[in-house]
């Protein structure tokens, strides 16, 4: 066995947090650099020139690139070999975000209950995604999400027999109706396949990969997505979304789960292996 | 087109806006959301005639600067409150996404890109707590600007900048 004090998990979801929410990462940056480049509409090439910008200053001067530092979403895969001590895991991760976001300026946005809405400014608790896998590391991924285009997200439950025709028109038309409230251009995760809170998952980790979209069905959406002419900010032009992100499951033969979660151009995920 | 905007705003000036048009404000606006909103609704805590909202709550602000970053919040979720700020004499709401022309009317709807709070902090010349401090960064604030660049997306004729 392995031990990993938990001070050292908490060290390192406090320094994920700033960073995720003051360094955009490169990938993100390479492909809005592109975008720039194959953008037609005036208007659309300098939003996206401001969101370069403000990744300059926000990287420069250590302030966050959006207000909203989200809620926290830590993914993490547990060796199975590996031992914690010196605390629980929870309380090593949740400590990790009170001090990453009390030290970094970072806005709390998260409310202790749903309907009183009082916000202890803490940012607590994080939305915790443990895994166990073979070997004696931990791997360790933070996303801070904000609410504006959480809220464009969209699950639906469609028939086992219906085409991958109906899921693409679903995926097209949540982004035509709620894309320009999501601050495009968007990334947009989708899980097809398991259960249904199994799908949205599935959709909110096809958000962690790489930038782009990989497969024919990607590719497909992408092109029809950023035909829709929704552009940057939804002020117009051909640049909606960055990357469409496909992930899959296994299903139940009687159902086929489609989760969509939109995410903003201001994509922070950040990780780290202990 | 160009334009410098100043409050408090008269009908006159809202005018002469047209959808489309680049405008730079200058001068006090005030920023409030979702809770400051609902409570504004039911009695304004200052006096809003010719009045800027700016949708957005900053991050805290880090030491050496004047705020934190401040970029727009989505303009739907304050329809429910706006026909009534209107009344109250709010003349321009400023934030992000589309919104029906009908929910504004009698106002200007602008918009700044959101995700670009950083840079947008830069405009920003003083800042201070008016209403609601229990709130934290959901209160009710006056910030002073210096053309702070923003793109009229609805106009007093109800032209809207979205398909």
């Amino acid at each position: 066995m392995r031990n990993i004090p938990a001070q050292k998990i908490t060290q390192a979801i406090k320094t994920l947090c700033i960073q995720a929410n003051t360094e955009l990462t490169g990938d993100v940056e390479q492909t809005l650099k592109k975008a720039l480049k194959a953008e037609t509409s005036s208007t659309g090439r300098e939003i996206l020139e401001q969101i370069l910008e403000n990744a300059k200053i926000a990287k420069r001067e250590k302030l966050p690139l959006c207000q909203d530092c989200g809620l926290v979403f830590v993914f993490i895969e547990i060796g199975e070999e590996v031992r914690i001590s010196g605390g629980s895991l929870t309380k090593a991760i949740n400590d990790g975000v009170k001090q990453g976001y009390k030290e970094g300026f970072l806005r709390k946005s998260t409310t202790s209950d749903p309907l009183t809405r009082e916000n202890p400014g803490t940012n607590l608790p994080a939305i915790i995604h443990t895994e166990i896998v073979p070997g004696n590391k931990l791997e360790i991924t933070v996303m801070t999400k904000g609410g504006g285009a959480e809220n464009c997200s969209a699950i639906k439950m469609f028939k086992p027999t219906s085409s991958q025709k109906e899921i693409e028109t679903f995926i097209i038309e949540t982004v035509k109706n709620n894309g320009a409230n999501g601050c495009p251009p968007l990334i947009v995760g989708v899980g097809i396949g398991g259960s249904f809170d199994q799908a949205p998952l599935l959709a909110k980790k096809s958000l962690l990969r790489k930038i782009g979209s990989k497969s024919k069905m990607e590719k497909e959406l992408l092109a029809k997505i950023n035909k829709l002419g929704i552009g940057p900010m939804g002020l117009g032009g051909r640049t909606t979304a960055l990357a469409v992100h496909i992930k899959k499951a296994p299903c139940h033969i009687s159902s086929l789960p489609v989760a969509i979660n939109i995410e903003c151009h201001a994509h922070r995920v950040k990780s780290t292996t202990i | 087109m160009h334009i410098e905007l100043k409050a408090p705003l008269s009908e006159k000036e809202l005018r002469k806006l047209k959808v489309g048009d680049k405008v730079f404000i200058r001068g006090k606006i005030l920023v409030a959301r979702d809770l400051a909103h609902q409570k504004m609704a039911k009695k304004a805590p200052v006096d809003l005639n010719g009045s800027i909202i700016y949708y957005a709550s900053p991050t805290p602000r880090p030491p050496h600067h004047i705020i934190g970053s401040i970029g727009p919040t989505t303009a739907t979720r304050m329809d429910a409150f706006t026909p009534a700020l209107i009344k109250k004499g709010v003349k321009v709401t400023i934030g992000k996404g589309k919104r029906n022309p009908e929910v504004v009317k009698g106002s200007v709807y602008l918009v700044v890109p959101g995700g670009v709070a950083a840079l947008l902090s830069k405009s920003i010349v003083s800042t201070r707590v008016l209403a609601y401090p229990k709130l934290g960064s959901e209160a009710l604030l006056e910030i002073e600007v210096i053309d702070f660049p923003a793109i009229v997306a609805i106009d007093l004729k109800g032209r809207s900048i979205f398909k």
